[in-house]
């Protein structure tokens, strides 16, 4: 615990907060294509879109994760408030990394795409993480999960396997293994070890459901 | 032939800012304080910034090299502008992105140096760093470049034909192949320090052509561009340049030319074989496993909507070397 009381956060600092949120997210997208479209990205302004757009978006699942862990450190409940609008965000910057491929590496050449994540196994892992993302968005709404119930957390659990998906397509995609992606990989574990409990009351009870079938049986 | 390719926009080096002019003028509006805040927030796309510097890059410095314009060599294609060619470069040894050698290059020190042409040649060879630009006279060549990872450039290299190098070398008959080294320096190498800055790469960075393919006109040693000495980023003082071949074949700041009787390793292709072949020609039919080889995208300038995806052309459009892989299975021998 590092605060001696819990944090609450008013309406208007939510709200000042999620502006400012709202504004660096929105703005450094912005600013990046602008530059990409004005040429101040580098020398391939196509490779520094997919970069950005890649690395942000895993960037945002981390953020996504490490909201709660710090909820509960600080502690302050009012940050949960914050984790499905920076989940969105991963999903946008996604969604951007994969437009910037289809337009402007495949010029919209569809047959090509299909028969790219068919034939690649690092595109169809992206996309894969991509079309999870996608499925946690459009689910992300409050109806939607009220009506899911306990279906809706066992579908956003996902998360994991997301960011799994999207940090093998990252190390895939560079010429060897040596490099930032390690980095991130080091930072899974640490938000793993965050959800250590979570993840041993899963395993137990993973371990535990065979053993009443196995009793019926004899 | 090449096939001659003909651009919407016909430019001449007329159009072109001089570069001395180019500088003065940003160094001028910095000065001033003028060079806007996307310009402060720019450096190549390094996503919030987490690991790596945002700095701007500094200017190595180079000198004007004395060398006539090759009349064959020439052509119409818009060339990728200096700025572009000397801030994307994959040189490991300076780190692994691409910003990464034009940051990290900068001290390297290509004065002295020693470049060696032994093994099996009657009469070897040491060039010291005035020989490097001096013994042979220089030309200018604008060669196509495609790198592997499909996109290209088209770059007005300075350099000689290797083949002159290797005449004057005198190769015995039972040479067959040419291995290449470049320098090893952890010193001023930060890749060869450590695995991390470096890719993982075993270090010596080599290389290896067949005999035949060293001898082809087309063949070139490269020490400048654009008129000037490469900067380190680009391979100072002396690279290999095959424009029929992935750019990395081209192996930067060579020490050591040798003459074997041996197909010679090459870093790649140890490193990932099934991705890198030995003889790296520019194929449109062969993939890399990870992606598609038929075209490229050309850097030229202009922005995001001005990209330009091209189709690859067999050996990169250098139709002239067919005839020295005459038989060969080129899905195989990629």
């Amino acid at each position: 615990m590092l605060l001696k009381k819990p944090l609450r956060l008013s309406r208007p600092w939510l709200l000042v907060l999620k502006t400012l949120v709202h504004l660096y997210l929105l703005g450094y997208l912005a600013l990046t294509f602008y530059q990409a479209v004005t040429d101040q990205l580098g020398a391939d302004p196509v490779q520094g879109l997919l970069n950005f757009t890649g690395i942000g978006t895993v960037n945002l699942l981390f953020a996504t994760l490490t909201i709660s862990p710090m909820a509960r450190w600080l502690p302050c409940g009012d940050l949960m408030r914050f984790r499905r609008m920076v989940g969105l965000y991963a999903f946008a910057y996604a969604a951007c990394h994969f437009s910037t491929y289809l337009v402007f590496e495949l010029q919209l050449n569809f047959a090509l795409l299909s028969s790219e994540i068919a034939k690649r196994p690092y595109i169809l892992v992206g996309f894969s993480a991509l079309m999870l993302l996608l499925a946690l968005s459009i689910t992300s709404f409050m109806a939607i999960r009220r009506k899911m119930g306990k279906r809706w957390q066992q579908l956003h659990n996902m998360v994991y396997l997301c960011l799994f998906l999207a940090l093998l397509h990252y190390s895939w995609s560079l010429k060897t293994v040596w490099g930032d992606p390690l980095i991130y990989w080091a930072a899974t574990l640490l938000v793993l070890y965050t959800r250590r409990q979570k993840l041993k009351n899963w395993w137990l009870s993973k371990r535990r459901k065979p053993a009443p079938v196995a009793k019926r049986a004899s | 032939m090449a096939r001659k390719f003909t651009p919407s926009v016909k430019l001449t080096d007329n159009d072109v800012t001089d570069e001395s002019v180019y500088r003065q003028r940003r160094q001028f509006l910095k000065t001033l304080g003028f060079v806007g805040a996307s310009a402060a927030l720019s450096g190549p796309a390094q996503a919030f910034g987490l690991f790596g510097s945002d700095d701007k890059t500094p200017v190595a410095s180079t000198q004007p090299l004395v060398f006539t314009k090759s009349a064959k060599y020439q052509t119409s294609e818009t060339q990728t502008p200096y700025d572009k060619v000397t801030t994307y470069n994959n040189f490991y040894e300076f780190g692994t992105d691409k910003s990464d050698p034009a940051e990290n290059a900068q001290g390297f020190k290509t004065d002295p140096w020693t470049l060696t042409i032994d093994g099996m040649v009657e009469n070897p060879l040491t060039l010291d760093h005035g020989a490097l630009t001096k013994r042979f006279a220089l030309e200018e060549r604008i060669y196509r470049m495609r790198c592997v990872e499909a996109w290209s450039m088209v770059i007005p290299w300075i350099g000689f034909e290797l083949g002159t190098l290797i005449k004057a070398a005198k190769p015995l008959s039972s040479a067959k192949y040419v291995a290449f080294t470049t320098l090893y320096d952890p010193a001023q190498m930060p890749g060869q320090k450590s695995r991390f800055v470096g890719g993982g790469i075993n270090y010596p960075y080599v290389e290896g052509l067949r005999l035949d393919e060293a001898m082809h006109p087309l063949t070139l040693l490269s020490v400048g561009l654009y008129g000037k000495t490469l900067p380190p980023q680009n391979g100072a003082p002396i690279r290999l340049v095959v424009p029929w071949k992935y750019g990395f074949k081209g192996i930067k700041s060579i020490v050591r030319v040798t003459l074997t009787d041996q197909q010679p390793g090459s870093t790649w292709n140890i490193l990932a074989p099934d991705e890198y072949g030995f003889y790296a020609n520019v194929n449109p039919h062969v993939d890399h496993p990870r992606w598609s080889q038929k075209t490229e995208r050309r850097i030229t300038t202009g922005g995001l909507f001005s990209t330009k995806v091209i189709p690859t052309e067999m050996f990169n459009g250098y139709q002239e070397v067919a005839p020295l892989y005459q038989g060969m299975d080129l899905k195989r021998f990629f």
